[in-house]
């Protein structure tokens, strides 16, 4: 039994929901497209910290919002689709990661190690979570109504630059802190997942919200027992949880 | 007479360098109908949004201090497969639930609707709950974007019975985007026949002829025709 299991379990709890939570605002298929390549670009920053010795997650934080702005700009000079500019990014982070990091370091980077995380990294993770939580709560109505119509938002005079960037600043904090417990490769399933398990079960926003939620939180915890039970790394245990309930929910769907 | 409520001079809007509306001028009176009419790409959509405040113009746009506007756009996409119940699609307009189901029974719905998938509508339902969902507010003026896509014979005819009475109900002044011709002659006081620049505008019966027509669209023959068939 790791002497921080407690510590582990609780964090993973926080930022599996939260995470869960974020994934549900991901109703149209612009917004998923932001979030994937965003959590992509993860792993160049958690690659810069591991180089620098500093935490992870401020390395990632600091990277994805830089991240945004570089695709915006090689956007902008390029005029080439986004998705191109994603691959030649994450492809870069990637040689990046395998030049500079020892070996230990890289399977930090890809899948994540959270054998680290003590009582006050774990009173931030809760903290951030919780303060995550609350802004998507605030945010969630015009973000959900700015998916369905962007014209009825303008019309209702909702400043769209506004809540895209709040909602920029809540994925880039959840990505940053679940790169700890999946590493920069897998980070976008936590988001992903439990949201597109959730939607197969869902007919109104209600149940969506917490069900995703819910389905982040179980798989955290399922991930953080069976790595403690089996020593497999926690991140891809949670990932793949996290599909489980995915096909059992594809299953169900009507 | 009637109180003027919105005024427009000299309306110029460029979209990325491309002219998309020129020099148009108009009033609307409260309780006016004013219908604009135009083919495809004739910046009758864009007219709407510049009157709502989303795109940028040159010009004058002054609506009267206070009113209150309620929009209903052409088309919202992506409503299938969303998760969101008709209940919680008005709240995110609104919190008051005593509304919510006014305006649901102003547009012909009880209250069972509620529950429902916002996806599991017909397009007429669909239309007859943007509608509602703009009359949240109690708006002056409703702005509506071609009422007639996309939906069936008697599902047309009941969408402008609807706004017959609720312009009466309501006393709303409605300003609508179409290019069904019997609309502009049964239904508004003015029409505007805009192909960028205005083509024709006034009274439906004096300025829409089959010359202004044929100006506007460009094709006689069809529009003439169609013109003598109602």
């Amino acid at each position: 039994m790791a002497t921080n299991f407690f510590e582990i379990l609780i964090s993973g709890i926080f930022v599996g929901g939260v995470a869960g939570y974020l994934g549900s605002l991901m109703l149209s298929k612009k917004m998923t497209i932001v979030v994937d390549p965003l959590s992509h670009l993860a792993l160049p920053g958690v690659a810069l910290a591991l180089i620098f010795g500093k935490d992870i997650s401020l390395g990632a934080f600091l990277f994805l919002f830089f991240g945004a702005i570089l695709i915006w700009f090689f956007e902008q000079k390029t005029k080439l689709p986004t998705e191109t500019i994603i691959a030649i990014l994450f492809t870069v982070s990637l040689a990046i990661t395998f030049l500079f990091l020892s070996e230990h370091e890289i399977e930090e980077a890809l899948v994540g190690d959270i054998s680290k995380i003590g009582k006050i990294e774990s009173l931030i993770i809760v903290l951030i979570s919780l303060f995550v939580f609350f802004l998507i709560q605030k945010i969630y109505p015009k973000l959900t109504l700015i998916s369905i119509s962007e014209d009825l938002a303008m019309a209702e005079k909702i400043d769209l630059r506004k809540y895209q960037f709040l909602y920029l600043l809540s994925i880039s904090a959840i990505v940053a802190l679940g790169v700890k417990f999946v590493g920069g490769l897998l980070v976008a399933g936590l988001t992903a997942l439990p949201a597109a398990s959730a939607k197969n079960l869902s007919k109104n926003l209600k149940t969506f919200r917490l069900l995703s939620s819910l389905f982040g939180i179980i798989s955290a915890i399922f991930g953080v027992f069976l790595f403690q039970k089996t020593n497999f790394p926690a991140g891809p245990m949670i990932i793949v949880v996290g599909f489980l309930f995915f096909i059992i929910s594809t299953i169900l769907k009507k | 007479m009637a109180e003027t409520i919105l005024k427009v001079e000299n309306l110029n809007v460029k979209l990325d360098n491309e002219l998309i509306i020129c020099n148009l001028s108009f009033e609307v009176k409260r309780g006016e109908v004013l219908t604009i009419l135009g083919p495809n790409g004739a910046g009758k959509t864009v007219l709407l949004k510049t009157l709502l405040g989303i795109f940028p113009f040159e010009g004058k746009i002054e609506w009267k201090k206070g009113i209150k506007i309620g929009y209903v756009p052409q088309r919202v996409p992506f409503v299938k497969d969303f998760p969101i119940s008709i209940e919680e699609f008005f709240k995110l307009k609104t919190k008051d639930e005593k509304e919510i189901r006014e305006v649901l029974k102003l547009v012909g719905f009880n209250e069972s609707f509620l529950k429902k998938n916002l996806g599991e509508l017909s397009s007429g339902q669909y239309q007859r709950i943007l509608v509602a969902w703009a009359l949240i507010g109690n708006p002056d003026v409703l702005l509506f974007d071609e009422p007639t896509t996309g939906i069936d014979i008697s599902g047309q005819e009941s969408i402008y019975q609807l706004l017959e009475r609720l312009k009466k109900e309501k006393n709303l002044t409605i300003l609508l985007v179409t290019h069904d011709l019997s609309v502009v002659f049964k239904f508004s006081d003015y029409v505007i026949c805009l192909n960028k620049c205005p083509i024709c505008q006034g009274k439906p019966k004096e300025v829409v002829t089959p010359e202004s027509l044929s100006k506007l669209y460009g094709q006689e023959i069809k529009f003439y025709e169609h013109y003598h068939g109602h």
